[in-house]
């Protein structure tokens, strides 16, 4: 076991300010197991972070406390905090998920678009916001497709239906979705896997390009890809984290065996 | 089959057995559906065939087109617009009543309840159903028309709008199960998308699992107007059996089926005019309902579920 390991100890080489910080987070899907233990953790503002461990870990629990997804299913609880900005408690009862969940965008494993046009999908988080200015949204729709690099593709086909899009064309679709209300922090979970190599090329590549706009945390499967586009990598085993630290640094030289165990593919 | 030692590939050799086992089956499964066909066919061919004598004395333009129902009269008078138009009438209002009541019921059910509300509400819904017509009709007539008659004084005791009312109570839960079927089949990613977004519980079920499900809740629809064409106590009950063409939901009417009905509980001679009307009439309804069936798949189609 890892219990002894304390996020603090490996985040020496954090050099950004944190955008999101998860402190002493538990978390129980009702009962008294808890799916996240004690998980302290600073996300980087304007990096990607990577969130890797083996299959049931926890990652997606982790990433789905970010915008209170939890609190869609009933007997769901959270301990310890999540600040935003170092000042507000993201999970305390008083704050309304809803509130959070406007600033704190998702992209799911699985394409997800809704069952309208590829406008009305982009313009849906403008639309639910009470935006029905219809300069403001196409200019929104437009700047969001551009930046999902889904424009050129679709800027003459707007009002088809959304499911007549490829997988990797749906996704990048629902990447412009979460970028259209202009999030602070952007939750990938797993956002490649039901993808083909090229689209998760172009989908990499695009995260790629918003990290100097966005603070993304991406749970990935994939070591590569945590290489390839993450600044920060954080390690998860049996709902703890055991290890956070840049990218470069947990594939070259982990401190925890445990993590060296799991990215030389001992396991997981 | 033939003499020869058995080779060693003996184990792949065709299963008489398994393959006769199939066949069977299929073949009792295929009666099953040719039942159901053949006896809708043989009902039309009925309903043709008696009414092919009416028009003979009668021009099917006239059917088609008179306004004067009174195939008992002397002079007989045979056009059924008055009875069609009392069926679109009464189907209009239940379906006033029922859509709106049973598409909230059916997205509260699926999106907002409780497991414990859920458990008490569906079982109601259920009920709702298996009442009798009968019951309905004379609910209509004797609890729902005094009722409208505080409201409205003048409404007499034989109206449209009572019955349909009525009627449409007794379809919400038709449309109030199938659209919660359908709702409920919205992938959960769908609702989670919405949720992630910002929105609240009402904007996803209205702006993203209703027009998800919108293939099923529309065949709810359309089962519902065929129910509601068809449907025979409520009206013969409470309606009034007067044929008369108005669009006015406070004056009394007959449907087609309403007149099927009443005529054939009279002791009517066989291959008599009037009786023939029956058939008629019943063609029409059968014809409508086919309408309505066609219409409400190429809606459908139209709206196919792709998630
Ligand atoms: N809705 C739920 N109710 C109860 N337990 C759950 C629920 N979802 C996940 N769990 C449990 O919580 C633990 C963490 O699951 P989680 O989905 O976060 O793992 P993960 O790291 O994302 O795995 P994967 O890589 O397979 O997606 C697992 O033991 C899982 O069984
Ligand atoms: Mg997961």
């Amino acid at each position: 076991m890892v219990s002894e390991t304390s996020g603090h100890r490996s985040q020496s080489g954090i050099a950004h300010k944190a955008k999101v910080e998860a402190v002493n987070l538990s978390f129980y899907y009702g009962g008294s197991k808890a799916a996240i233990k004690n998980v302290s953790l600073a996300i980087p503002e304007k990096q990607i972070t990577a969130l890797i461990g083996p299959s049931g870990c926890g990652k997606t629990t982790l990433l789905r406390c970010f915008n209170r997804m939890h609190d869609l299913y009933d007997n769901n609880r959270y301990e310890g905090k999540i600040l935003l900005d170092s000042t507000v408690n993201l999970i305390s009862t008083k704050i309304d998920p809803i509130e959070v969940r406007m600033r704190v965008g998702m992209v799911f494993q699985r394409p997800n678009p809704f069952p309208k046009s590829i406008y009305e999908n982009v313009a849906y988080g403008l639309r639910i916001r009470g935006e029905s200015r219809r300069r403001v949204i196409d200019q929104k729709v437009e700047q969001s497709l551009q930046q999902a690099a889904l424009w050129n593709e679709v800027k003459d086909r707007l009002n088809d239906q959304a499911y007549d899009l490829s997988g990797g064309q749906q996704q990048r679709l629902c990447i412009a979705r979460a970028l259209a209300t202009d999030p602070e922090l952007i939750l990938f979970d797993e956002p490649t896997s039901a993808l083909d190599p090229i689209a998760t090329a172009n989908v990499e590549q695009l995260m790629l390009q918003l990290k100097d706009k966005v603070t993304m945390l991406v749970v990935t499967h994939s070591m590569q890809q945590a290489a390839r586009i993450s600044d920060y990598t954080a390690f998860m085993y049996l709902g703890e984290l055991v290890e956070f630290d840049q990218t470069s640094k947990i594939f070259s030289a982990p401190a925890q065996e445990k993590t060296r165990d799991y990215i030389g593919g001992r396991f997981g | 089959m033939n003499a020869q030692p058995s080779p060693p590939t003996s184990d792949l050799e065709y299963r008489w057995g398994r393959n006769f086992q199939e066949k069977a089956i299929e073949a009792m499964l295929f009666l099953a559906a040719f039942l159901a066909v053949a006896v809708t066919a043989s009902i039309m061919v009925i309903l043709v065939t008696e009414s092919v004598g009416l028009f003979q004395t009668v021009s099917i333009v006239e059917f088609l087109t008179g306004t004067e129902w009174a195939p008992m009269f002397e002079p007989p008078t045979y056009g059924i617009l008055p009875l069609v138009c009392g069926t679109l009438m009464t189907s209009l209002i239940a379906l006033i009543v029922a859509i709106p009541m049973g598409t909230l019921s059916a997205m509260y059910l699926s999106e907002f309840a409780s497991l414990r509300a859920r458990e008490w509400i569906k079982p109601s819904l259920e009920i709702l159903a298996g009442i009798p017509t009968v019951v309905y009709g004379y609910f209509a007539l004797l609890f729902v028309t005094p009722l409208l008659q505080k409201i409205l004084p003048s409404l007499p005791g034989f109206n449209m709008l009572s019955p349909g009312i009525v009627m449409g109570i007794m379809i919400i839960p038709l449309v109030a199960s199938i659209s919660e079927d359908a709702m409920r089949s919205v992938p959960r990613e769908l609702r989670e998308g919405s949720y992630a977004a910002g929105a609240t519980r009402f904007q996803t079920a209205l702006k993203v699992v209703f027009p998800a499900a919108i293939s099923g809740i529309s065949s709810s629809y359309i089962l519902s107007v065929s129910r509601a064409v068809g449907e025979t106590m409520i009206v013969a009950i409470a309606a009034g059996l007067q044929p008369i063409i108005t669009f006015n939901p406070l004056e009394p009417a007959a449907t087609i089926t309403a007149f099927i009905v009443q005529v054939s509980l009279g002791d009517l001679p066989h291959g008599s005019t009037a009786y023939q009307t029956i058939f008629a009439a019943g063609l029409v309804l059968a014809l409508m309902t086919l309408v309505f069936n066609i219409f409400g798949h190429f809606l459908s189609k139209r709206y196919r579920e792709n998630y």
